[in-house]
């Protein structure tokens, strides 16, 4: 293990090398090593650098405007935060359950989501490491580089993600930010024009989701020594699975392995997640550090994500995806697969899984017609858990009388991988560049290394941040229009 | 025979926004693989590119909430010859501005102290994080903004169209439908 990495001795006398922006990843965040004379890295965190205020001034405000205010804290996975706060939010108007209707039609969009935030993932924004190699030209290491040497690859990562986008127009009203769900349903059927359109494509995404799914095996066998070596290390893995035990990305149950595979915590409610998990705060990042409580800080912190949950779920229910799922079980001989770079592996099953949900959802009448809202009685508190395409997303809510927000405590996805992601980093730090000469290149590999959990840092960060010194902001015109002293 | 037209350099930054804004600029879809005929990216969240060069267009998202914020807008305007707010965030703040009437001090103990469900707590104080603003900035507060595209976030096709029309040289003009603020 590389905890001993998380904070060196003598920080003063060591040398500084700042990853800043980490780039090709959503959200602000910023790498730190401190090296020491003989070049050796003796610190290495990823710092979370920007801060919101939504838990806090959504407190407050009416309920129902909450599924539509809080897409805006990712516009990556915006169907995520407002699904899992409609979820949430169907307690306190009594709708549990929401109507079958309403249930089919979340699920479209959600897996809608997961499609094209899984495609935008892998191919805009990780492919050209794998495709060109870590230390690529930099100016070559992107979505351009990629659609001027694999035109075709491009084109289908771009429709693949459009097709997703347009499932999410379709239930939401809008490709992002929309307002599909309410607190006890929905508000609008799927039209048939719509539901023809994308029916029409559906089988044609299915077969490009199963092509993904090939390039990245063969990547993996081409380079079997990178693929299931780098940046690897040894953790729990967390997310809902459904009652029965298969992938749900929608709704179910929270279940917990341990590195070695065994489930150490199973059908946990979603209502009780307080019960099993916590969090730490520490000084140098505004994201925290969530662990299973029975297990402490030390180990009781977990993977989320693909990767977890491909592992985590005893089988996918769509035939395509679960010969996959077997193929990657394999691959791991009998042994957890904790390799980063399997993320995308498993983020590509995911990826065709939702393609599958997504065209059989388009032949249920049940989302073209029958009842959208559900009522019930009143209550003041609700959970909503969804597995988000980066993992586990919580939202909490206790509602007033006068319906407002009295309390909303959120944990993202990203979060949840705060420690994993760290822990990524350092093992690099230490394999690849402990006593080189640092290039470019190199520091990519850090880089590499957190792109594989698709870390959304901007949504992690809705906590307020602390202005320890003195700022002075001047206008366009040279005036001072703000100044802020904290000590 | 006429020399191939030198490429518009573009850069892209999201300050305090949340993708969204870069989000509806992938949302052209298809229109990508004409775009890059006709641009090349500078500093983008989707190039590795750290530092903003000298460049012809400039796309900021959100608004200012931090000294670095402050500091990236300020090197896109020196950088950029055409600066251009994109969304609700980088036009008066948006959604992030919300926090504009509360104490900060207060929230950092809400959320990081006094809060259930927390084991070890204490505010996050480090130099590696940025100094916040007590209030978040539109970005025209703090440098020139020649064009604002309105809407939270404004369409693939609304930015699309303002695009193509700049890089043509025609002065951009957007349809009644495509103007929106939602
Ligand atoms: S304007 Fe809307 S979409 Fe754009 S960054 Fe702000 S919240 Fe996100």
């Amino acid at each position: 293990m590389t905890a001993e990495l998380e904070t060196a001795e003598g920080r003063e006398k060591l040398r500084k090398v700042a990853i800043d922006p980490v780039s090709r990843v959503e959200g602000h965040g910023r790498v730190t090593l401190l090296i020491d004379d003989d070049d050796q890295v003796r610190e290495a965190r990823l710092h979370i650098v920007e801060f919101r205020g939504f838990e806090v001034f959504i407190q407050g405000r009416p309920y129902w405007e909450v599924p539509v205010m809080v897409q805006r804290l990712c516009g990556i996975c915006p169907v995520s935060h407002h699904l899992a706060a409609s979820k949430a939010l169907d307690r306190v108007v009594g709708a549990v359950p929401p109507s079958h209707t309403a249930t089919q039609l979340r699920r479209l969009m959600h897996y809608g989501q997961i499609l094209q935030s899984h495609a935008l993932h892998f191919f805009h924004l990780s492919s050209p490491d794998m495709l060109f190699g870590f230390e690529a030209e930099v100016g070559k290491r992107n979505i351009v580089g990629v659609a001027e040497a694999y035109p075709d690859v491009a084109r289908q990562g771009v429709l693949l993600r459009k097709f997703g986008q347009e499932v999410i127009r379709a239930t939401a009203g809008k490709r992002i930010h929309g307002t599909g769900a309410v607190p006890g349903g929905m508000n609008r059927h799927l039209s048939m024009v719509d539901r023809d359109a994308l029916r029409a494509d559906a089988d044609q995404m299915v077969a490009w989701s199963q092509a993904a799914v090939e390039l990245v095996k063969r990547l993996h066998r081409a380079d079997p020594d990178l693929y299931d070596v780098f940046g690897v290390f040894r953790s729990g893995l967390a997310s809902l699975v459904r009652c029965d035990g298969a992938m749900d990305l929608y709704d179910g149950v929270l279940r917990f392995r341990d590195g070695d595979g065994r489930i150490i915590r199973d059908q946990v409610p979603d209502q009780d997640y307080h019960q099993v998990l916590q969090e730490d705060v520490k000084s140098w990042s505004y994201m925290k550090f969530p662990y299973l409580i029975e297990r402490g800080p030390e180990l009781g912190w977990y993977k989320v994500g693909p990767l977890a949950r491909v592992q985590n779920c005893d089988f996918i229910p769509s035939p395509l995806a679960e010969a996959e799922r077997r193929e990657f079980i394999d691959h791991g001989k009998g042994d957890v697969v904790h390799a980063p770079l399997a993320y995308h592996w498993a983020r590509m099953i995911e990826m065709l899984h939702a393609a599958e949900v997504i065209r059989d959802l388009l032949d249920d009448p049940a989302c073209t017609g029958g009842e959208l809202m559900a009522q019930g009685s009143r209550g003041h508190e609700g959970v909503g858990i969804i597995e988000a395409p980066r993992g586990t997303l919580i939202h909490h809510y206790q509602v007033g009388d006068d319906d407002l927000v009295t309390m909303c405590n959120l944990i993202v996805s990203t979060t949840h991988n705060n420690q994993a992601m760290n822990t990524a980093v350092r093992e690099v730090a230490k394999r690849y560049l402990s006593g080189r000469k640092l290039t470019e290149g190199l520091l990519n590999h850090i880089e590499v290394a957190i792109r594989a959990f698709d870390p959304c840092l901007s949504c992690a960060t809705h906590a307020l941040g602390q202005m320890p010194l003195v700022v002075e902001l001047t206008g366009a015109d040279g005036e001072v229009i703000d100044r802020v002293v904290r000590d | 025979m006429n020399a191939p037209r030198p490429k518009v350099r573009i850069a892209t930054t999201s300050l305090a926004g949340c993708f969204g804004c870069h989000m509806s600029f992938l949302d052209i879809d298809e229109h990508l693989f004409e775009l890059v005929e006709l641009v090349e990216f500078d500093r983008s969240p989707l190039t590795d590119i750290k530092h903003c060069g000298p460049c012809d267009i400039g796309l900021i998202e959100g608004g200012v909430c931090n000294a670095e914020n402050v500091h990236v807008l300020r090197e896109f305007r020196r950088n950029c010859k055409t600066l251009i707010a994109v969304g609700a965030c980088a036009i008066n703040g948006g959604l992030p501005a919300q926090r504009n009437h509360l104490d900060l001090e207060a929230c950092l103990r809400e959320v990081y102290v006094s809060r259930d469900g927390l084991g070890e707590g204490g505010v996050p104080n480090d130099p590696e994080l940025p100094l916040l603003l007590d209030k978040v900035r539109p970005i025209h507060e703090l440098v020139r903004i020649d064009y604002f595209i309105p809407g939270c976030p404004p369409s693939g096709e609304a930015i699309w169209k303002f695009l193509t029309d700049l890089i043509a040289g025609r002065t951009p003009r957007l349809s009644y439908p495509m103007m929106h603020f939602d």
